[in-house]
Formats: C-alpha cells, sequence, structure tokens
C-alpha cells in the first residue's frame, strides 16, 4: 500500500482540524479540533519513519502524545474556569485581553 | 605653596617692601567697605556714607605715601614695584598671578581715582541726603573704586580683566541706581551691552596673548611683542583698541555714554567724566610696547581718537540737557587722549596728562551741573536756565574755572595739555600730521563755542525758571569739594608741565619722550593759533547765543547738521537699523526655523509613531479565533517561501 494515502489522509484531518479552529466558537470543539490536528501531524510523522525505514518520526509523535495530554489537562482545566465564571464556552465571550 | 620669594620676577620690577607692602589696601579698603554696605543691610543706614568716605580717602592716603615713596626712589633704583599677593590660577606648571605693580603710571592713575573720588563721595553725601537708598549708593560706588583701582594695579591683562568688568559692573549698577525709572533702567541695559561688544575684544585680546605668548604679563608680553609676527600684533592692537572703544566711549561703540547721564550726577562725575571711561586711554598707554611696534594699530587709535574729537564736539553743540552736553564733550576730550596716544612714541605722557587734567575739570563741572540740577528741583534743560550766576555764586565760579580749563585759556589746566597733543599730532608731519592737526584744532574751536554755549545758557542771561524753581546754593559739603576741583583745574596743568615733570616720571611706564625735534609749526605761533581759534568758538557762541534770548522751546527751524547733532549725529539710528533690527530679524528665522524645522521634524516623528502605532494596536482584537487566523496566515507564507526557495 502506497504511504501516499496516509500522507492525503493526514492532511484532510489537518485541513478539518485547523477549519474547525478558525470557525466554531465553542472552546470545546476548537479544542478538539486542535487534538485533531496533532494527530493528524502524528499520522504524518509516522507515515514518514516507516517512508524512510528508521524510527525518529516515531518518536517524536509519541512526545507530540505526551504534550497533547499535558495540553489537553491544562487546557481543559482553563476551559472549565472560565466556563465557571461565565456561564458560556465560547471564545469569542472571552476577548478581555486586547488593546 | 610657592613661597612669595620664589617667583621669577620680571627684570626691572623690584618686590614690595616697606611702604609698599600696604599696596593690596588700596584695593582691600573700599572693598570692604562695599562688602559692609551691601551685605549690612538697612542697620548701616545710619553712618554708611561715613564710611563710604573713609575708605576711599584712607587709600588716597596711602596712595599718597606711597607716591612720595616712589619719588623718592633715586634714579638708580627701579619705580616699579610689584607686589605678589597670591597664585591665583596654579594649573601644573603655569600659574596665573594675583599680584599688583606700582609704577609712575599705575600710581598717577591712584591719586587720581582716590583723590577726585574722595572729593566726589564727599559730594555726594550732600548729594544723596534725600534719598532713601544713600547707603546703597556709596556702597556700588566704594565697589567702582576698587575695581577701578585693582584695574590700574593690576600687573597683567587677566587681572586687568577682572578690574574691567568689576567697573563695568559698578557702572552699571550706579547708571541705573534710580532703576524704578525706566529711562535708567534701559540706559544701564544699553551702557552694559555696548561694553560688552567692547569687552569681547579684550577677552580675545588676552586669550590671543596666552595662545601667542604662553602668558599675560605685562612683563611678558612686552618683551615678546617686538619679537612676534607683525599681524599678531597689530590684531593685539585693534582688540585692545575695540576694548578701549568700548569703555571710553569712543566711535564706534560712543552711543552709551550721553544715555548713561541717567545715573546720578556724582556718578557721572566720578564713572563717566573722570576715571572709568578713561580706563581705555589707560589701556592703550599700558600696552604701549605693542603699539610701538605696530603701526597700522596706532593709526586706528588716531583715527578713531580724531573722528570721536569732532563728533563728540558736534553733538556737544547742540543738546540742551546740560549732562548730556557735558557727557559729549566727555567723549570729545577723551578723543584728544586717543589722539595724542595714537601718536605713537613719546605722545602717551601727553594723554596722559591731559587725562588728568580733564580728571580735574570735568569732575568739577560735572559737580557743578550736580549743584545746578540741586537748586533747580532736577531740572536738566539748559533753556530753563539762564541767570544762575547771582543765586548760585560758588558754582559759577568753580565752574567757570572748569569751563577756562576745557576750553584751553592760559594758565587752565587744559591749556597746557590740549596744546601740547595739537602741537603733537602736528608734529607727525606729513599729510597725516596735517590732517589729525587740523582735526585737534577744529575741535578746540568747537569745545570752546559748546561750553561757552552752556556757561551762557546756565549762568548767564535772562531767568527761564519754571515757575516752581528756586534756585539757591548748595550746601558747604558740595561746594568745598568743587572748590577743590576748582583749584586743581587752575593749577593741574602748570604743576604737570613745569619742566616737563610728568613726562619725565612717566618714562618707566610709557617710554621716554621724543627729543624736541623740528616743530611743523614754532610752538609760540601755535598756541596764538589754538588760542585765535578758541577766541573765534567763544565769540560764535556769543554771537549766536548770548546776544538774543534763549527761546524756552527748542526751534525748529534748524540746519539739518544741527538736527543730526540733536540726534548725536544718528548713533543709535546707525546702530539700530545696522545690528539691532538685522539682529532681530535673524533671532526671529531662527526662531521660525527652530519652532517649524528643528520642532516640527521631532514632533512630526513622535506624531507619525504614535498613529501608526495607535492603528496597529487595533489589530489586537482579543478574539482568540483572529489570533488563530494570522497564525495560519503566517504558517502558509513561511511554507510558501520555502517551497519558492526550495523550487528556486
Amino acid at each position: 500500500m502506497s504511504p501516499d494515502y496516509y500522507l492525503y489522509l493526514s492532511a484532510i484531518l489537518f485541513t478539518i482540524g485547523a477549519t474547525g479552529v478558525l470557525v466554531r466558537r465553542n472552546a470545546i470543539v476548537v479544542f478538539m479540533c486542535v487534538e485533531l490536528m496533532l494527530n493528524a501531524v502524528n499520522l504524518t510523522l509516522v507515515t514518514f519513519a516507516r517512508v524512510n525505514g528508521n524510527l525518529d518520526g516515531q518518536i517524536i509523535a509519541f512526545f507530540v502524545m505526551v504534550v497533547a495530554a499535558a495540553e489537553v489537562v491544562v487546557g481543559l482545566a482553563i476551559i472549565m474556569s472560565i466556563f465557571r465564571s461565565r456561564r458560556s464556552a465560547s471564545v469569542d465571550d472571552a476577548n478581555l485581553l486586547k488593546y | 605653596m610657592t613661597p612669595a620669594k620664589a617667583l621669577p620676577l620680571a627684570a626691572g620690577y623690584a618686590h614690595a617692601s616697606g611702604v609698599f607692602s600696604l599696596m593690596f589696601l588700596l584695593v582691600l579698603l573700599p572693598a570692604l567697605s562695599a562688602a559692609v554696605l551691601l551685605l549690612g543691610g538697612r542697620r548701616t543706614n545710619a553712618w554708611g556714607h561715613l564710611l563710604g568716605c573713609a575708605t576711599p580717602i584712607a587709600s588716597f592716603v596711602i596712595g599718597l605715601v606711597m607716591f612720595f615713596g616712589l619719588i623718592g626712589r633715586d634714579g638708580g633704583q627701579t619705580r616699579q614695584i610689584d607686589q605678589h599677593l597670591f597664585t591665583w590660577i596654579p594649573v601644573g606648571t603655569f600659574h596665573a598671578n594675583a599680584n599688583l605693580l606700582f609704577d609712575p603710571l599705575s600710581s598717577v592713575f591712584v591719586l587720581l581715582i582716590t583723590g577726585v573720588g574722595s572729593l566726589i563721595h564727599i559730594y555726594s553725601i550732600g548729594y544723596m541726603e534725600h534719598d532713601f537708598d544713600r547707603r546703597r549708593f556709596f556702597g556700588q560706588l566704594n565697589l567702582f573704586v576698587s575695581a577701578m583701582l585693582l584695574l590700574v594695579l593690576a600687573d597683567n591683562y587677566l587681572l586687568l580683566y577682572v578690574g574691567w568688568e568689576g567697573v563695568g559692573l559698578a557702572s552699571y549698577l550706579l547708571i541705573g541706581f534710580w532703576s524704578y525709572k525706566p529711562t535708567a533702567a534701559v540706559a544701564a541695559k544699553k551702557a552694559f551691552l555696548v561694553n560688552r561688544v567692547g569687552d569681547l575684544g579684550l577677552s580675545f585680546a588676552v586669550m590671543l596673548m596666552f595662545a601667542t605668548f604662553g602668558t599675560f604679563s605685562y612683563a611678558g608680553v612686552f618683551a615678546a611683542a617686538p619679537h612676534a609676527a607683525s599681524g599678531t600684533v597689530t590684531a593685539l592692537g585693534l582688540l585692545l583698541l575695540l576694548a578701549a572703544c568700548g569703555k571710553s566711549a569712543q566711535v564706534p561703540l560712543q552711543s552709551w555714554l550721553l544715555d548713561a547721564m541717567e545715573g546720578p550726577t556724582p556718578v557721572s562725575a566720578l564713572i563717566h567724566a573722570a576715571t572709568m571711561v578713561t580706563a581705555g586711554v589707560y589701556l592703550i598707554a599700558r600696552s604701549h610696547p605693542i603699539y610701538d611696534v605696530s603701526v597700522d594699530a596706532r593709526t586706528a587709535v588716531e583715527i578713531v581718537g580724531a573722528v570721536t574729537l569732532i563728533v563728540g564736539a558736534i553733538i556737544g553743540c547742540a543738546y540742551d540737557d546740560i549732562k548730556k552736553v557735558l557727557a559729549a564733550s566727555t567723549m570729545s576730550q577723551i578723543g584728544y587722549m586717543m589722539l595724542a596716544v595714537g601718536l605713537g612714541p613719546g605722545a602717551y605722557a601727553i594723554g596722559i596728562m591731559h587725562l588728568l587734567t580733564h580728571g580735574f575739570f570735568k569732575a568739577n563741572m560735572f559737580l557743578g551741573a550736580g549743584s545746578v540740577m540741586h537748586g533747580m528741583n532736577d531740572e536738566v534743560n539748559m533753556r530753563r536756565y539762564g541767570g544762575l550766576r547771582k543765586v548760585m555764586p560758588v558754582t559759577f565760579f568753580t565752574f567757570a574755572a572748569g569751563y577756562l580749563a576745557i576750553i584751553g585759556f592760559p594758565p587752565f589746566a587744559g591749556f597746557f595739555s590740549k596744546d601740547k597733543i595739537i602741537e603733537a599730532a602736528l608734529d607727525k608731519g606729513g599729510a597725516e600730521g596735517w590732517i589729525l592737526g587740523l582735526v585737534a584744532l577744529l575741535g578746540a574751536g568747537l569745545t570752546a563755542f559748546y561750553m561757552s554755549r552752556l556757561m551762557i545758557m546756565t549762568f548767564l542771561g535772562n531767568r527761564r525758571w519754571s515757575k516752581d524753581a528756586h534756585p539757591h546754593e548748595s550746601p558747604r559739603i558740595m561746594t568745598v569739594p568743587m572748590t577743590v576741583l576748582a583749584v586743581g583745574s587752575l593749577l593741574a596743568g602748570f604743576l604737570l608741565v613745569l619742566g616737563a615733570s610728568l613726562q619725565h616720571y612717566l618714562t618707566p611706564s610709557v617710554g621716554p619722550s621724543v627729543e624736541e625735534g623740528a616743530h611743523t609749526m614754532a610752538p609760540a605761533v601755535l598756541t596764538a593759533l589754538t588760542l585765535l581759534v578758541v577766541a573765534g568758538g567763544v565769540a560764535a557762541a556769543w554771537w549766536l547765543v548770548y546776544r538774543k534770548p534763549v527761546p524756552v522751546e527748542q526751534p525748529l527751524n534748524v540746519t539739518p547738521l544741527t538736527w543730526a547733532a540733536r540726534r548725536s549725529l544718528y548713533g543709535d539710528a546707525l546702530n539700530e537699523s545696522l545690528f539691532m533690527r538685522p539682529g532681530a530679524y535673524l533671532t526671529r528665522a531662527l526662531v521660525f526655523f527652530d519652532g517649524r524645522g528643528v520642532d516640527g521634524v521631532v514632533n512630526g516623528l513622535a506624531a507619525l509613531v504614535g498613529g501608526t502605532s495607535g492603528r496597529i494596536r487595533r489589530t489586537q482584537t482579543g478574539f482568540a479565533r483572529s489570533y488563530a487566523l494570522s497564525m495560519l496566515i503566517g504558517a502558509l507564507l513561511v511554507s510558501a517561501a520555502l517551497f519558492v526557495v526550495r523550487a528556486g
């Protein structure tokens, strides 16, 4: 099976994720889209590791997963506390930090 | 510190010892009383004028004793006594010393300043009696005496400069003594500014000396001057002349002296007639080795003297203000002195002689004018005087002595000194000698005319007093100094010329007088001619002024020359159009350039940065998704750039 298909899939997933980040207002969905982009990148890394025949890409993919897990913890905590104080999970409502 | 003995002393100078070690007291005593009177405040009011008189008199006594001590030194001993006070500016191997030099030239100045100064101080007790600020007056007068003594006693140009600025300050303070009068305040400012132009000359001269010779002591500069480049020496001479022009009110810096008459009359007598304004002549006579070398600088001095002599005399003919006539006359007489010292080796002593006799008779006449004003409710317009001879006999007779002295009536003082100047000018020979001699002769005639006019308008003729004037003779304390000065006006010239005593005495300071050479015109003939011209001037005044009653209002149908003279020959107008207006335009242009140009660039840049950042700030919307979009665009741009670079 050609590795190209994996790369196509990865590009599609990344595009869906990026579009989601830009167009959705719900913080949870935006968050999920960020995870989608991360995993699309992971897929690319693993694919190229396979193509090149070494393990570097796979190792980086593990690192990304670890960082993503940590990020999920912090991110969800922030979203929770924003929701508690504002009764809303919309990213557009939290816009006080500006000019 | 370096002990005084170890200091190298210029050749020919002797260390001050004995009575000469009191030299510093001459300067210090008036300075101390000035400090007491000016800092002591109102608690010194009661006795301030007595202290103010005591210190110049004490200085005079010390000066007199030192003068006789100097005469007592016979031919073998040097008559130049140097006293080291302290090292003023010690920098490495260079020492600017505060040294005083008592030599024949400074000794006659010390006697003139303290002698005439003491008399004028005494006179001021009476003249300023009703002034609430008499103590301050005496304090500033003492400050002047102290600074003037420092000026003439300094043994180097730097210390002379200190005295020079000191008398300028005192002159400024005293012209503006009645500073509540706007005219007095403006006159003081004008005198200060015009003097500043001259002072610039002196400071440049001191710098040039230091740069060229590495010293500014008289001895050092005079020893080096004959060997220096002629251009440098001429530049020095011209710079010193500029300084002298400012201080001595010579053309082209003459305009301040007429306005300086706003000051109290004793100030006009002491500062603006007898002493300070003659400092320029002193400077040039003192710097004679420089002028001995440079003929060009000397010619410039001659020209300045001759021009001022005539300009002052013409102005004196037209003014109705008695003090301004005397001030114009002072300008003219200092012109004579300048002419004399400009004539070069041998003639310096003649200039100094006229300076001394002028100190007597002009101070005498200023005090007389003050006495007249004292009796006439401070009226200065001579058209409001007339017939004062009967009511103020002492003033009349003392003034007459000064009058006869200034027009050169034998045997009064001016006869000897002015005659000598005319003679020396003619003896110069050639076209130069004839021109200068005839100018001096013409000046003598004009002097006779304007002084006779002043006498006639003030003391003779019909009484044109204003209704509330009740003229009376001044108190004894004012008339006694006037009498002493009148005696001086009568005798000074005769004593100084007797056996050429002054010229011999001054030889160590200003060089020997020239041998009696061939005269352009026999002295007896010249004297007769001079007297004839003077008589012509007196007759003209009698014809024009005495014959018909003097109009109380200034007549308006007069010749253009009179118009010009009434405006001091457009001196102020010239200054205004040449310097003041262009200066004002330049200032305005600079202000415009600064406001619009420099400030414009700076402010414009700040506004540009502020405005731009104000707009760019708006991109910080606070919406997380817009930041995400810009990150995406950025990432795409970076990727595209990488792609292009790789593909290229």
